[in-house]
């Protein structure tokens, strides 16, 4: 991989933590809330489907998560197992599709455009 | 705990790391104490006095040529200048070559490495005048004549390598060391290789392999941080890929 691939990963890490940040705040916040409220499970879901907001916070959510894992792995796998070659990173790639894809299942299906997905 | 501790008030007890073929290992000596006793002190009367086959590194006993650095109970340390008072309280002292770089012998840790690392870095200052030309005018009041400043005084010691976890988990990482040197070199408004040089500290085995552990900066004898300087790496290089120009 060359060097510039693996800045612009470190600015991706980076980027995402302060996505994941204010994500994840607004995340448990809003759970908080939800609970302390006594919303059950049929009201949360009927306040979420349809909401383009809520749809467009997740995808965000979402896409952060499937960017900051991946490349946290990396280093981990690279610096306690001392796996570095090309393969790594292939199964990374895999990885993170697979969180992308997993990710935006759940968000569309709380959306309502999935039926039966969250 | 030795019994003999009270009769031995005025001594020290010393573990000094002894390679072998089976590998190595601590070997003890009792040293007298003296007033204002440094580490290196200690480790000289042991070669003079006790172990002439002791093998160790020193060269210029003030503190600046770097050459003397040691694992001194489990820190690294300059030991020229670290009081035995200051670190053997209770009257112990243990003492091995500096970590993360492989030992020639006892205390002396081959310094190969390290050094091939800010080459690595392009570390070399690159000039673009000859000696026809005037002298370069650098105001010493810059902010990037300052940050160079602040990071200069290495004395290639390589306590800040040996204290990083980054290097002990990725071999190829340059090290703080290296990096702070690259650091003042791209702070150099004379260098003309600024380019070649954030390339050569960019990605998995450059600034953005460190984790702000901070050791560095906590144990450098001189005060350096190349935390600080790696983070101004990190920065420089990221523009840089961001714009295309790496
Ligand atoms: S701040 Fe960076 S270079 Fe310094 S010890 Fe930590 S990881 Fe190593
Ligand atoms: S930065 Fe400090 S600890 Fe590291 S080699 Fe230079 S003087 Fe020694
Ligand atoms: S002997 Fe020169 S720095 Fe310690």
């Amino acid at each position: 991989m060359s060097a510039r691939a693996q800045v612009l990963m470190w600015v991706g890490q980076r980027a995402s933590a302060a996505l994941l940040a204010i994500c994840v705040f607004v995340h448990l916040a809003t759970m908080i809330y939800a609970v302390r409220g006594g919303l059950t499970a049929a009201e949360i879901l009927a306040r979420l489907q349809g909401h383009a907001g809520w749809l467009a916070f997740y995808v965000v959510f979402v896409l952060a998560v499937a960017v900051h894992v991946p490349i946290g792995l990396r280093a981990v796998l690279g610096e306690w197992l001392g796996w570095r070659n090309a393969a790594r990173d292939w199964v990374l790639a895999g990885f993170a599709l697979l969180l992308l894809a997993a990710g935006l299942r759940a968000a569309f299906g709380l959306y309502g455009a999935i039926r039966g997905a969250a | 705990m030795s019994e003999s501790g009270t009769e031995d008030a005025g001594m020290l007890q010393v573990r000094i790391w002894r390679s072998g073929e089976d590998g190595g290992g601590f070997r003890e000596y009792r040293v007298p104490r003296q007033a204002s006793q440094t580490v290196l002190d200690v480790v000289t009367h042991v070669q003079r006095k006790l172990d002439p086959a002791l093998a160790y590194r020193y060269a210029c006993r003030v503190g600046m040529c770097g050459s003397c650095a040691m694992t001194v109970n489990g820190v690294s340390r300059w030991t020229c200048r670290t009081h035995v008072s200051k670190v053997a309280a209770d009257g112990r002292l243990e003492i091995a070559p500096l970590a993360n770089l492989p030992v020639v012998k006892d205390l002396v840790a081959d310094m190969r490495e390290f050094f091939d690392k800010w080459a690595r870095a392009q570390g070399q200052f690159a000039g673009a005048t000859t000696r026809h030309d005037a002298f370069a005018q650098v105001s010493p009041v810059s902010e990037a004549r300052q940050a160079v400043d602040a990071g200069i005084e290495c004395i290639g010691c390589g306590v800040c390598y040996s204290s990083c976890d980054v290097v002990a988990w990725n071999p190829d990482y340059l090290g703080p060391a290296a990096l702070n040197r690259a650091w003042t070199l791209h702070q150099d408004e004379r260098d003309a290789a600024q380019a070649e040089r954030l390339r050569a500290v960019a990605g998995d085995a450059g600034c953005h392999a460190c984790h702000t552990h901070m050791s560095c900066t906590e144990r450098c004898p001189k005060h350096i941080s190349p935390t600080a300087g790696i983070a101004g790496l990190k920065r420089a290089v990221a523009m840089a890929a961001l714009k295309g120009e790496l």
